[in-house]
């Protein structure tokens, strides 16, 4: 390491993301000045000014953690930002007070955490509570919202909530505290000591599938083996619940009609290009459009003539495709090399977290981070059957983008305490 | 746990990478084949950015496509407008955002986009991308003659068929005209009006382009490739004498003459072809069998797609057809050869097919590749491609094509053609009725070429739900558009 501080290094990065967002802006600005005012230059300072903010937040708490997590969340929100504000600037203006408001929430996690995080290990059945109250709430009659075939909401008022996004975190935090303590005795396999996990694992299955949530099944699936893999090191726990997993979605697949849609539209979308695959072929159509260089950004394709939409949802489940369509591949792979390096410096962390409840925390965390981006990102592009979840940090949403700022102060914690000088 | 953390951490990695792939194929590798398909809404509506080319007939004025630029959100779009309306609907057809594109305009996308991969053009519109200004296409010039086609549309009339002409000596198409026609401008707007085109038969199906994709009996028009493949095979000889009775005999049951109440006795083969007689094709069917025809309709083109420049789902193969599908027959036990021989069998034919018959008649027995592309042209007024004249094969010898060339004379000049004469100009024709039973619904046709001696023209003209011949029906059509081909190119 050279002699600049991590919380140096993490500015003068920032500062980078801040002159792209600035250029992100202008350009759209230059490309679509005719139906967007110059006053969208103000948003990239307004932007940098935030996570200025973020910055001093982390330099107060969390002196010693990794610099390069805060600017590659700069840069994903930036890029969201801007590609939301092309497609609706009255989305990005809410978009843009939710990064207000994630910052806000991020630095809270800091203050009240930054002593010491491990303190909410004691709490842990009570958290794993909370996380599964949090994903019956939208099952509810009264505060329950369907929306797009999936009950995932939570209405009060005329504010909208998705509770799932923030019951991800608290299970991963109740997993790695479970998990550290029951480590060895699951290691030797018997099989009372699976009870309670197995309980509150069906538990939140069941939830999901009355939901018709299937993305977030996968995702809270693949946690839970993840974490249970790092804390017995047994590939044989994963092989079973990979099993478990394909016996259940079998039966859901029997039980579910909108599940059965999804996979034959993922086998063969052609034939239902005009009606249930009309989405997914058209994003495909969008991506492809998009070759190597992109439209450019502001320049692409995405409505018809007299302004309908062409791809619907394209602000949150398909956020990817409208930017491959207009970075091209240069830009996108650009972009999931970011998410690769942050995916990379997560698990730096675990890494060096000397205990085992910090190493299963942040494996959890930043594993939740990369799948989450695989199930989305590869439902769009066909790898997998399409399932609506967001793009971490760029898609389109309020409590995708709050929980988030939680994981990622969490991940700060956790580098923190793992890099402080002892004595 | 570092080493189940490593593992999960390259796991994590490898997912995101397979993301890299994926998006690498759907970029790089299925990007071309994505972006031709018809489905595709948004290559449809981002080519709208793109002035496209201009479509002109073979005077290099007469527009048949071109452009309105209108603002919209901030954007120019490029709108089409075909300014001569149905004068070549079904051979430029439509490029529209909600019904997507047909004729040339499908097929010439890539041209009219600037998206050809000729090394210049790539260079060009990358340029335009670069520079911020729109993207220009190509201009396409037809070898359509605009006023042959406006005089062979007025002589069609309400009537359901199609004209069809070529320059046989060069394969260019001069007319392609299918009536009912329709006009382009409404595609996009009032569909439904072009649905509810009326004309004189039960389908109008507007849309259909009836000169390449319409399915016609050619009746005695045929009988042209069964006496080539007559004379071809060394068998008989234009002198070559044989008696009718008025009708033939075939499975033990009789095929009658067009006109069954005076049988011509002994005649020659040159005048069973002026005289249309039945008896005397049907019995070189029967002699020859099918292979030989067959073989002689390949030589023409049938049985393969007709080589024209429009989409090839716009272009329909001739021949004889079962359960909707080409067929060709091995021996007599699968088709009639004597009533295959003049023309009443299962034969379905284009008159784009039947034109290029009189046309390798014309040209001493040499077909020449049809094209309706003369040229394209880059903005910057340079040709970018120009389709030469090339032959597809010899039909039959130069003196074969002299010998059915005299007998077509004879139809036209005291034959069942009379009604395609026009003063001062040979004209060698051959008429065709295919009956239904019922009347008024014959098909109808009548194919020729003119000048005899330096031909410069073979049409082709077919009609349906006709109640009266070829000769009656058809011929006059051909002699009007005749008219307007031969004044106009030999002053």
């Amino acid at each position: 390491m050279s002699g600049l501080s991590a919380r140096n290094r993490e500015l003068l990065n920032l500062v980078v993301v801040g002159a792209l967002t600035g250029i992100g802006f202008a350009s759209v600005y230059i490309a679509r000045s005719e139906t967007v005012s110059p006053e969208s230059l103000t948003y990239a300072a307004f932007f940098v000014g935030v996570y200025l903010i973020a910055h001093v937040a982390a330099r107060l708490t969390v002196p010693h953690a990794d610099p390069y997590l805060l600017p590659l969340t700069g840069f994903l929100t930036a890029v969201g930002l801007t590609e939301i504000y092309r497609l609706n600037p009255d989305d990005a203006f809410r978009q843009g007070l939710w990064v207000v408001i994630g910052v806000a929430l991020f630095a809270a996690t800091l203050a009240v955490l930054y002593r010491d995080y491990r303190r909410l290990e004691s709490y842990k059945y009570v958290i794993g509570l909370g996380a599964l109250v949090l994903l019956v709430l939208p099952a509810l009659p009264v505060l329950g919202k369907t929306v797009n075939g999936a009950r995932l909401w939570v209405g009060v008022g005329p504010f909208q909530f998705q509770p799932g996004e923030f019951a991800k975190i608290l299970m991963i935090v109740f997993l790695a505290g479970y998990l550290r303590e029951k480590r060895e005795v699951l290691a030797q396999g018997r099989l009372k000591d699976f009870g309670p996990l197995l309980l509150i694992w069906g538990g939140a299955m069941a939830v999901l599938v009355q939901t018709n949530d299937l993305g977030s099944g996968l995702l809270y699936f693949g946690i839970f083996l993840a974490m249970l893999y790092v804390a017995t090191n047994r590939l044989v726990f994963v092989a079973g619940g990979m099993a478990l997993f394909l016996a259940g979605a079998a039966f859901v697949y029997q039980v579910v009609p909108r599940v059965q849609d999804r996979v034959t539209i993922w086998l063969d979308p052609w034939p239902h290009a005009d009606a249930e695959a009309y989405q997914l072929v058209q994003s495909l159509f969008a991506i492809a459009f998009g070759g190597f260089g992109g439209t450019g950004l502001g320049r692409g394709t995405f409505e018809t003539l007299g302004g309908t939409p062409l791809i619907p949802y394209l602000n949150t489940d398909f956020i990817y495709a409208a930017l491959a369509h207009e970075l091209g591949l240069v830009g996108i792979a650009a972009l999931l090399l970011c998410y690769m390096l942050f995916v990379a410096r997560g698990f730096r962390i675990a890494m060096l977290a000397q205990d085992g409840f910090s190493k299963l925390l942040a494996a959890g965390l930043t594993f939740a981070f990369a799948l989450q981006t695989f199930i989305i990102v590869g439902g769009v592009l066909r790898l997998i059957p399409l399932t609506g979840i967001t793009l971490p940090f760029v898609s389109y949403g309020g409590s995708s983008l709050l929980a988030n700022f939680v994981l990622l102060a969490g991940l700060l914690l956790v580098s923190n305490r793992a890099n402080a000088p002892r004595g | 746990m570092n080493g189940a953390i490593s593992r999960l951490a390259v796991f994590a990695l490898v997912l995101i990478g397979a993301l890299i792939v994926a998006t690498t194929y759907w970029q790089a590798w299925a990007a071309p084949g994505l972006n031709d398909r018809q489905e595709n809404a948004i290559e449809r509506v981002a080519q709208f950015t793109i002035e496209r080319g201009r479509i002109y007939a073979s005077d290099g004025r007469t527009l048949l496509a071109t452009n309105v630029p209108r603002r919209v959100g901030g954007k120019t779009l490029y709108f089409r407008r075909y300014p001569q309306r149905g004068l070549a609907a079904h051979v430029v057809g439509y490029s529209t955002q909600v019904r997507s594109r047909a004729g040339l305009e499908q097929s010439l996308n890539d041209f009219l986009t600037g998206s050809n991969a000729n090394l210049s053009t790539v260079v060009d519109t990358t340029l335009d991308k670069l520079k911020g200004t729109h993207v220009e296409g190509n201009d396409v010039i037809l070898t359509l003659d605009a006023r042959a086609q406006r005089a062979a549309l007025r002589a069609l009339g309400p009537r359901c068929g199609a004209v069809v002409a070529l320059d046989p000596t060069t394969g260019k198409l001069l007319v392609m005209a299918s009536s009912p026609t329709y006009d382009p401008n409404l595609i996009e707007g009032h569909y439904a009006q072009v649905n509810r085109i009326r004309a004189q038969c039960d389908r109008p199906a507007a849309l259909l382009n009836r000169a390449t994709a319409g399915a016609f009996v050619p009746g005695s028009t045929f009988k042209v490739v069964t006496l080539a493949a007559a004379l071809e095979s060394g068998r008989w000889n234009m002198s070559s004498t044989f008696s009718d009775p008025g009708y033939c005999e075939e499975y033990g049951k009789r095929v009658n003459n067009y006109d069954t109440t005076r049988p011509f006795g002994t005649v020659s083969l040159h005048q069973a072809l002026q005289y249309s007689i039945n008896s005397v094709f049907c019995n070189i069917g029967k002699t020859l069998g099918p292979g030989p025809i067959v073989s002689e309709m390949k030589d023409f083109g049938f049985y393969s797609q007709p080589p024209l420049e429009t989409p090839a789902n716009e272009r329909r193969i001739s021949g004889l057809y079962k359960r909707g599908k080409p067929f060709e027959p091995r021996d007599s036990s699968q088709v009639d050869p004597g009533r295959l021989a003049f023309g009443q069998s299962e034969l379905n034919v284009t008159p784009l097919q039947m034109a290029m018959v009189a046309a390798a008649v014309a040209n001493r027995g040499v077909l020449m590749r049809p094209h309706v592309v003369d040229r394209v042209v880059s903005p910057q007024r340079k040709v970018v491609t120009r389709t030469k004249a090339e032959a597809l094969g010899q039909v039959m010898s130069s003196r074969n094509a002299a010998e059915v060339t005299s007998a077509m004379q004879d139809v036209v000049r005291a034959g069942t053609g009379t009604a395609a004469q026009i003063p001062g100009v040979a004209i060698a024709g051959k008429t065709g009725t295919a009956e239904t039973g019922v009347h008024g619904r014959n098909m109808t046709a009548f194919l020729a070429f003119a000048p005899v001696g330096a031909p410069r023209v073979a049409i082709a003209v077919m009609l349906e739900n006709q109640s009266g011949t070829g000769g009656t029906t058809a011929a006059p059509i051909a002699r009007q558009v005749l008219q307007a081909l031969l004044a106009r190119r030999s002053n």
